[in-house]
């Protein structure tokens, strides 16, 4: 075996131990590596009880209410296996409504999710207004529903 | 393949490529970037959700794809370097540094810009935005350790170490939003069901994306010049100094 074959089997072997190990490293902090919870995880108890954790999903078609005082919102987020009520004093972000992906943070009260922030996921579909308007004509919409 | 890359390694054959690739690079730059800003920022159409926010993506996706494909040209020069000893590879890893640096931090900032409108936020600690502020703090600490030592072999060496094993990031970065739940949404080009990205869209976002390439070429070959000749005038001022005495 020459120097360079030597430097080249030390190189390859060092990497390939050190991607082994960030593997198992990542695979055992996956529960923290996540940002958020589904309502399917929170039913599972995975997140413990009582404790200050994200919730992510859909805002359920339907369900927002705006409550008397005007900057409360009552929704519920779900990913079609679960659904968790959600209840939020605050100024909610442009792309909030129905049918939108969105994070929050907070914790349970009750049956209740009281939530501290509201974040908007943003998918990975680009279109021009015409472009989902003509989708929507079509019959062929899969998103949420419209702004 | 590999022969033709090891004559790369002697100076006067680089320098002559380089010469001849100059100017093709300079145009595709102006010319791609060019049209691909005027294209998005003026003509394409806005987003059915993000209305105008969407056209911060015509760089800071272009600034994303070239954080990562700078930083893994700079881990390919340093196991070369490590591997085959080439000086010009550890000179043209280390010319990668600070470009790469660039592009992250222009696409850290332009993405906390959309993040801001879009999401509500201007940065979260999830596991893309965090293993990309990982990336820019790779770069750094490579020009520091490169920098470190008095015997350039040295510093060369160490930091050539780091550039291999930081490039475990790289595919963390790539996956990052499909093996955990993540605020920044999924791939969009490169996915293997085809990009889902109206065309009107796509079009001006490839041509930033290439030109943004060919930035990176020349601002390579540029860096990797003037440091050869700074190596030449240092050879020169050392052999007068000896002459002298």
């Amino acid at each position: 075996m020459t120097r360079k074959q030597r430097r080249m089997t030390i190189l390859g072997v060092g990497l390939a131990c050190l991607a082994v190990a960030t593997a198992l490293v990542l695979t055992a902090l996956s529960d923290k590596v996540t940002f958020f919870y589904s309502p399917s995880d929170l039913a599972a108890d995975e997140a413990g009880h009582n404790a200050r954790i994200r919730l992510g999903g859909m805002v359920e078609e339907g369900s927002v209410v705006k409550e008397g005082d005007g900057i409360t919102t009552a929704f519920v987020i779900t990913d079609f296996v679960e659904a968790v009520p959600v209840r939020y004093t605050g100024v909610l972000p442009d792309l909030f409504r129905e049918g939108q992906g969105i994070i929050a943070t907070g914790s349970m009260d009750g049956g209740t999710f009281i939530a501290e922030e509201v974040l908007a996921k943003h998918d990975e579909t680009y279109m021009p207004p015409e472009v989902a308007d003509a989708l929507k004509a079509a019959g062929k919409w899969q998103m949420g529903d419209q702004p | 393949m590999p022969s033709f890359l090891h004559s790369l390694a002697s100076p006067a054959r680089f320098q002559r490529i380089a010469n001849a690739i100059m100017p093709w690079a300079v145009l595709l730059t102006v010319g791609l970037i060019g049209t691909g800003v005027v294209w998005g920022l003026a003509f394409s159409p806005p987003d059915y959700q993000q209305g105008d926010t969407v056209r911060v993506m015509y760089i800071h996706v272009p600034a994303a794809w070239m954080a990562m494909a700078c930083y893994a040209v700079m881990a390919l020069l340093s196991a070369s370097f490590l591997i085959w000893k080439h000086q010009l590879a550890d000179l043209a890893a280390r010319a990668c540094a600070p470009i790469g640096a660039c592009f992250t931090a222009v696409a850290l900032i332009t993405g906390s810009l959309w993040g801001k409108p879009t999401w509500g936020t201007w940065w979260v600690w999830d596991a893309r935005l965090t293993s990309v502020l990982i990336l820019f703090f790779l770069y750094l600490g490579y020009m520091a350790l490169a920098a470190a030592f008095d015997d350039r072999e040295r510093g060369g060496r160490a930091a050539a170490i780091l550039a291999c094993v930081g490039a475990i990031n790289l595919p963390i970065i790539k996956y990052s939003v499909e093996w955990w739940n993540t605020l920044h949404q999924g791939a969009s080009v490169f996915r293997m069901d085809g990009p889902t990205i109206d065309n009107a869209m796509l079009w001006p976002l490839v041509l930033t994306g290439i030109g943004f390439n060919a930035l990176f070429v020349v601002l390579l070959l540029v860096r990797i010049k003037s440091e050869l000749l700074a190596r030449r005038i240092e050879v020169l001022q050392r052999a007068r100094a000896a002459g002298r005495s």
